[in-house]
């Protein structure tokens, strides 16, 4: 009798082995899973100043914290429920693929590649960046044509990496890379002037001269080499989870076009005389429904960290360590490149 | 109903015996345990290409011909941003095995001696090699790594390079040295050195022989040195001195010339090697003190000195303890170069995860990973049992 328990208990550990192969090849969308965790996993930086940073009290916030916020709060209507996954230029793809997060909002440049071979989708562009140099003004070059022999800090798995092996190749320079895993490590290896110069998104390296003590004796130096489209992706093939992604960031961009701030979202969602701020904030028509979410997950995105200006300048803007521009990331209407399609 | 109620309790019986039974048993167990086994390879054979195929990815090896479009620092063999994702993964592979042998002969000289020296009857230098080995032994490897790349990192700038004869330059860039030109001609340096190698292997055989005949000693150290390092010399200049130097010449960032040891293939050199030396120093002692005192008493008494005593009698015996758990070392060393990418050492791990990176076939890239340490392991070992064998005591 004991032995048939035994081959029984074998019998049924396999049998729940297949059954359990059937179950995980099954296609679980991936809103019902965030639903079914009460909370989004949203993969950041391990830290970037103005990107993703911890405040005085130990909280993830930043730039790229706030659109994991907004996403929460259109899933939730709050914009607490985020699960903060912090991750490297190397294993943020695996995480995504792997499903150890739902969204990755970490700085990472929208190219062909990443969209189409491996298996990602874009939802959009959350900041226009480019990448360039930093140096001591000490060496006296005043160009990055001028490095030919220098040591470059950059970070593995990314596409500076690619961009600057490209850059210096068309020019011919000739340079020493010295590879490094995170935005810290690089900038203590540049600190200790292990390289030369180094290389990321202009906005990276806006965030990075912020931090050091003897800022004025670096400078960026003008040259943009790359296009680095920067924003949030999700996994391939799950429409539904995508659109939720791409709407809840068409939101903020809409938000700051209609003048839908954090202060007065409250009051505007009372149906008004705006066709398209009704519908947007669920006054009218049925666009939250349609996303599988409640009627006024908008007004809960823009309550979360308010549009995107705000939400710019409160992390990159004049007034922070970084003080960047809103240059190319200003709305088409202000001379910039930032355009959201309507929410109808 | 009591007749079908009988078969099947006879049915039950015969089941029973089934299991009951040595054989039978153990053949039902182990089918069980194989069937078991092989649903859950399956599984996750499945499991993988359906997650494989949900997320858009093709598994294969093609990716390898893909340029890697990326530079690497520490090269051995020919490469550049054009070259392909293989050629890459060549680079990091040569750069684990530079790393690795280098490792493995300074972890041996440096174990061997700290070995020796701990039994030292000289107070201060056992004391001094206990507290090297106790050290390094229980502080983690990873941390030591990072401790000397720190150190290395700390070094002077380039701008304030220490420099030997304005040849040799030590900087917090790294080592950088004259490297040799060859030029034509050199190949008959080579030459001379291979028969320097053979010559001095053939007269120590004889010098072997003579000295079981008559008891006869040759000097075969000195011998040894002139044929592989002095012929090879001579030569040299007989012909002509084709070989140059390449010396390094300070530019506007950097140097120019000459070539790098950067800090990070010799803070992980360093290391790999203190660390790995201090397991193999005690597999050392273990070996010597597992030779019984009986043996250098009757040395001794035959009038040897202590010197030949211990490389005559004792380490011969000693190394057939001492080889087998310095076999696992070596092959420990080889595994914590990995760790190599904690300082951007470009090893096989290294360039793999930026290759998994920009490519996404985590997979496959993974797998060579696998199949290149599991290799190296099992050449190492291959390596060690055989000279294992070969210095096994041969009783007669």
């Amino acid at each position: 009798m004991k032995f048939t328990a035994i081959t029984g208990a074998v019998a049924a550990v396999a049998a729940m082995w297949i059954a359990g192969g059937a179950a995980g090849g099954a296609h679980a969308a991936t809103l019902d899973d965030v639903k079914a965790a009460g909370e989004v996993k949203c993969g950041i930086n391990t830290g970037l100043p103005g990107f993703a940073f911890t405040d005085d009290k130990g909280n993830w916030t930043g730039f790229d914290v706030a659109y994991c916020k907004a996403l929460a709060a259109a899933v939730f209507g709050d914009p607490g429920k985020v699960k903060y996954v912090n991750l490297t230029g190397k294993n943020r793809f695996p995480a995504l693929a792997s499903g150890e997060i739902d969204v990755l909002s970490r700085n990472t440049t929208w190219t062909f590649s990443r969209d189409v071979d491996l298996g990602f989708t874009f939802i959009g562009v959350s900041y226009y960046d480019g990448q360039g140099f930093i140096g001591r003004t000490a060496l006296g070059a005043k160009s990055a044509k001028e490095l030919d022999g220098a040591s470059v800090c950059i970070q593995t798995g990314t596409t500076t990496e690619l961009n600057l092996a490209d850059y210096f190749r068309s020019n011919n320079i000739k340079y020493e890379p010295v590879p490094i895993e995170t935005n810290e490590e690089a900038r203590k290896a540049y600190e200790a002037e292990r390289c030369d110069v180094y290389t990321t998104d202009a906005s990276g390296l806006a965030a990075t001269k912020s931090t050091f003590p003897d800022a004025e004796n670096h400078m960026v130096f003008p040259e943009i080499v790359s296009k680095e489209p920067l924003g949030p992706l999700v996994r391939q093939g799950d429409d539904q989870w995508a659109d939720i992604a791409r709407w809840t960031l068409n939101a903020l961009i809409n938000a700051e076009e209609l003048g839908l701030t954090q202060a007065n979202v409250d009051k505007m969602a009372v149906k008004g005389n705006n066709p398209e701020v009704n519908r947007m904030l669920g006054s009218e028509g049925s666009l939250g429904e349609m996303l599988g979410l409640s009627k006024t997950w908008a007004v809960a995105v823009i309550k979360s960290e308010g549009n995107y200006s705000e939400i710019f300048e409160r992390y990159l803007g004049k007034d922070t360590p970084l003080g960047l521009a809103r240059g190319q990331n200003a709305l088409y209407k202000d001379g910039g490149i930032l355009y959201a399609p309507p929410m109808r | 109903m009591a007749t079908t109620a009988l078969t099947s309790e006879a049915k039950g019986l015969e089941f029973r015996r089934l299991l009951t039974d040595e054989r039978s048993r153990g053949i039902i167990f182990q089918l069980a345990v194989a069937l078991g086994l092989l649903a859950f390879i399956i599984f996750i054979v499945a499991n993988t290409l359906a997650n494989l195929e949900k997320a858009g990815l093709e598994p294969g090896y093609g990716f390898l011909n893909d340029p890697a479009f990326f530079d690497i620092n520490q090269r051995l063999i020919e490469y550049t941003s054009q070259s392909t994702f293989g050629r890459a993964l060549v680079v990091g592979f040569l750069n684990t095995i530079l790393v690795s042998s280098l490792g493995i002969i300074a972890a041996a000289l440096i174990g061997f001696s700290a070995g020796v020296l701990r039994l030292s009857n000289n107070w201060i230098l056992s004391r001094l090699v206990t507290t090297y080995v106790e050290f390094t032994r229980n502080v983690p490897v990873l941390l030591q790594i990072i401790f000397w790349w720190a150190i290395l990192t700390g070094l002077p700038k380039v701008r304030d390079s220490l420099s030997i004869g304005d040849a040799l330059f030590l900087n917090n860039r790294g080592l950088r040295m004259p490297a040799p030109i060859l030029e034509q001609g050199f190949g008959w340096v080579f030459a001379a050195f291979i028969v320097g190698v053979v010559a001095t292997i053939v007269i120590a055989k004889w010098a072997k022989r003579r000295q079981d005949q008559t008891g006869q000693t040759a000097p075969m150290l000195w011998i040894g040195l002139g044929l592989i390092i002095g012929l090879p010399v001579i030569v040299h200049f007989i012909i002509g001195q084709p070989l140059s130097w390449d010396i390094p010449e300070r530019t506007r960032f950097n140097f120019a010339g000459g070539f790098n040891v950067t800090p990070e293939l010799i803070a992980l050199w360093f290391a790999l090697s203190t660390y790995t030396g201090a397991f193999i120093s005690e597999n050392v002692r273990a070996g010597i003190m597992a030779v019984s005192k009986g043996q250098s008493e009757a040395a001794f008494a035959l009038g040897l000195r202590p010197n030949q005593t211990m490389r005559l009698i004792v380490i011969p015996q000693a190394l057939r303890v001492i080889i087998p758990p310095t076999t696992s070392q070596f092959l420990n060393l080889t595994k914590n170069s990995s760790l190599a990418i904690a300082i951007g050492y470009q090893d096989l791990v290294s360039i793999g995860g930026t290759i998994l990176n920009q490519s996404g076939q985590a997979l496959e890239v993974v797998g060579i990973w696998m199949a290149v340490y599991l290799s190296l392991s099992l050449l190492t070992s291959a390596f060690m049992n055989w000279y294992n064998n070969k210095i096994a005591l041969v009783e007669r």
